[in-house]
């Protein structure tokens, strides 16, 4: 059993001598509060990364092809990171994400030309990411593979299987994609319109937020992730939940990698997904998301990604070399991660108040 | 599902047939054979207590009755009836609540969430959006009625004191209105004043009379003041089976010391 002794000193007084109550009461309260909002964090350095941003590359940095080019970067790693926080919360994680991502438009691309209807397409497609996400838990949970086993597998054959079925050659163009004249309206909706992509990041995100933090499914998740044998006892199916979560985290990779692949009007069968799914959990990382389970904010996820847009766009725009845009991702991820595991800690101490 | 007349008789009615029945019942983990034949009934009313060494097999024919594990062999009886639970939910619908030794709270859930974990309250039909002021309004008057002191029913469970977390899980069990309830060392690393408050929360639902227990305790002094009876369980096998109010707690130590002697014998 872990802490539970009641050794521990009590929490600090609320009126310590010497200080002021008013400014130590206040203290308290904003510290709280960005201990229980973990998204407060990240939209704090965002805001703040905007502004600087602003600033030094001026209205090159606000218009609005610049803005689209960051929300462009942040779309595929927020789409990504959206489904990864929901295992990330269960303890488990998806390293096939960013393949299944890229995977998605080239099954319908084939099934296009085998000359399925465009909707069936699209549709099967879905099922077909949907079939991968189950068939990723289902191994994790009845085989006992570790889903970092079972995902980092599912991507090298992913992989593998682009290429063998693509012949190594790029798909262009692709259905939908607005390559002759002006696109449709469904084109529009599919992706090609500028903002759409991040538009249906946005909305899987708000939905995704209601759904793990509102609804008995999202308590569910993370009762599995914050106690498996306790939700077990409970009475909570924490198998199917975790077989749930991996499909939905396929299925909104695949959905997002549909409109990606529409909006750049063509496929290469040489992207990697691995370079997606770390950025994604960078991003849930920088978000808020500790790794250990039981704990994650999708909205934390999506900011992550913005964050991260922000940072790619904003340093090519001042003139820092792409170079350094990996050395600033990776000093906000550890900095991330410290603050989440501090801030774990600072809740399990504090006797709730 | 059958329900007994509720009768307010204690201390328990030796009446009719028994709330719980085990005919037989083993288990085997692999090689390892834990259960070897258990056969217990538990009163309607009573409060039956389980002692024995770690390893005996208490927690695993707990588990069996609440539905986490299946036996091999042997009968479950619910009033009478032969029932067999395939899930922690198949038990429940019987009318059986747990209390688990490893306490199955979730650290990262406010308490009125821990408490409603398995039976919450939702809206919008297949939705199922939490209806989280509904939860907490009961949590707190129910923790209030019962006596359960938290510092707030959105602290978190990892932010309670162990005993307090013991409570909430209890309470959660309580709360379901079981017919027959099972404790798992309800009393494990609890201070005096926690443990007296479970006490009296148990001795309160069993003068009620509609609820039988199984506690499972190493505190002998407990299980004298909480129990009607008293069975001993050694080596997978129920070895002694003895009422209270018949029985001291020298004499129990003695008996069990000369099971346990009998056994060694017999090995």
């Amino acid at each position: 059993m872990q802490s539970g002794a009641p050794t521990r000193s009590a929490a600090p007084a609320d009126n310590p001598p010497g200080r002021r109550p008013g400014a130590w009461w206040l203290a308290r309260r904003v510290l709280r509060l960005f201990l229980y909002q973990r998204e407060l964090t990240p939209v704090v350095i965002t805001v703040g990364l905007f502004t600087y941003f602003t600033i030094k590359a001026g209205s090159t940095f606000t218009d609005s092809l610049s803005l689209s080019s960051a929300a462009g970067y942040a779309g595929p790693i927020g789409a990504i990171a959206v489904g990864e926080v929901l295992l990330l919360v269960l303890a488990e994680i998806d390293l096939s994400a960013g393949q299944v991502f890229l995977f998605a438009p080239w099954v319908e691309y084939w099934l296009h030309n085998l000359g399925l209807p465009l909707v069936v397409a699209i549709l099967l497609a879905l099922v077909v990411v949907c079939g991968v996400g189950a068939i990723n838990g289902l191994i994790t949970v009845r085989l006992n593979v570790p889903s970092f086993v079972t995902t980092l597998a599912m991507n090298f054959i992913l992989f593998g299987l682009v290429l063998i079925y693509s012949n190594q050659t790029q798909a262009t163009p692709i259905p939908l994609s607005a390559s002759n004249g002006s696109p449709s309206f469904a084109s529009q909706f599919m992706g090609s319109w500028l903002w759409a992509e991040i538009l249906w990041v946005l909305t899987i995100t708000i939905l995704g937020a209601i759904m793990l933090t509102q609804t008995r499914f999202g308590a569910r998740i993370v009762a599995t992730g914050g106690n498996l044998v306790g939700a077990a006892e409970a009475g909570v199916p924490v198998r199917r939940v975790k077989v749930w979560c991996f499909v939905l985290c396929s299925f909104l990779a695949g959905l997002v990698g549909i409109v990606d692949a529409v909006k750049y009007g063509s496929l290469d069968p040489g992207n990697f997904g691995v370079d997606y799914i770390l950025y994604a959990v960078g991003a849930c990382v920088i978000g808020g998301t500790a790794l250990t389970g039981g704990r994650g904010t999708v909205v934390g996820a999506f900011i992550g990604a913005i964050l991260i847009g922000i940072l790619e766009d904003g340093l090519t725009l001042i003139g820092v070399s792409t170079n350094d845009f990996y050395v600033w991702v990776g000093v906000v991820i550890i900095f991330a991660m410290a603050l989440n595991v501090q801030f774990d800690r600072l809740i399990a101490r504090s006797r709730g108040t | 599902m059958s329900v007994q007349p509720a009768e307010p008789l204690p201390p328990a009615p030796a009446s009719s047939q028994p709330a719980l029945e085990v005919r037989g019942v083993t288990k085997r983990f692999g090689a390892l054979v834990v259960l070897q034949g258990i056969d217990l009934a538990l009163r309607q009313g009573e409060v039956l207590g389980l002692v024995g060494d770690n390893g005996a097999g208490k927690s695993t024919l707990v588990k069996i009755l609440s539905g986490f594990h299946q036996q091999d062999a042997g009968d479950v009886l619910v009033a009478g009836k032969r029932v067999r639970f395939h899930s922690v939910a198949a038990a429940r619908a019987h009318g059986i609540e747990t209390v688990y030794q490893d306490l199955a709270l979730i650290p990262q859930l406010p308490v009125y969430q821990n408490l409603f974990l398995g039976h919450e309250v939702t809206r919008l039909g297949p939705l199922r959006i939490l209806d989280k002021s509904a939860m907490r309004q009961l949590s707190r008057r129910y923790l209030d009625e019962i006596k359960v002191h938290v510092p707030s029913v959105d602290a978190e469970a990892e932010q309670l004191s162990g005993g307090q977390r013991q409570a909430v899980a209890v309470a959660r069990a309580v709360r379901a209105a079981p017919k027959i309830l099972l404790l798992d060392e309800p009393l494990a690393a609890m201070g005096a004043r926690e443990s007296r408050l479970i006490i009296e929360l148990v001795k309160d639902l069993a003068s009620s009379g509609r609820v039988s227990i199984i506690v499972i305790d190493h505190n002998y002094a407990h299980l004298f003041e909480l129990c009607d009876r008293i069975n001993v369980m050694q080596g997978g096998r129920i070895t002694i089976d003895q009422p209270v109010h018949e029985t001291s707690l020298e004499q129990l130590t003695e008996l069990m010391v000369s099971s346990f002697r009998r056994q060694l014998g017999e090995a």
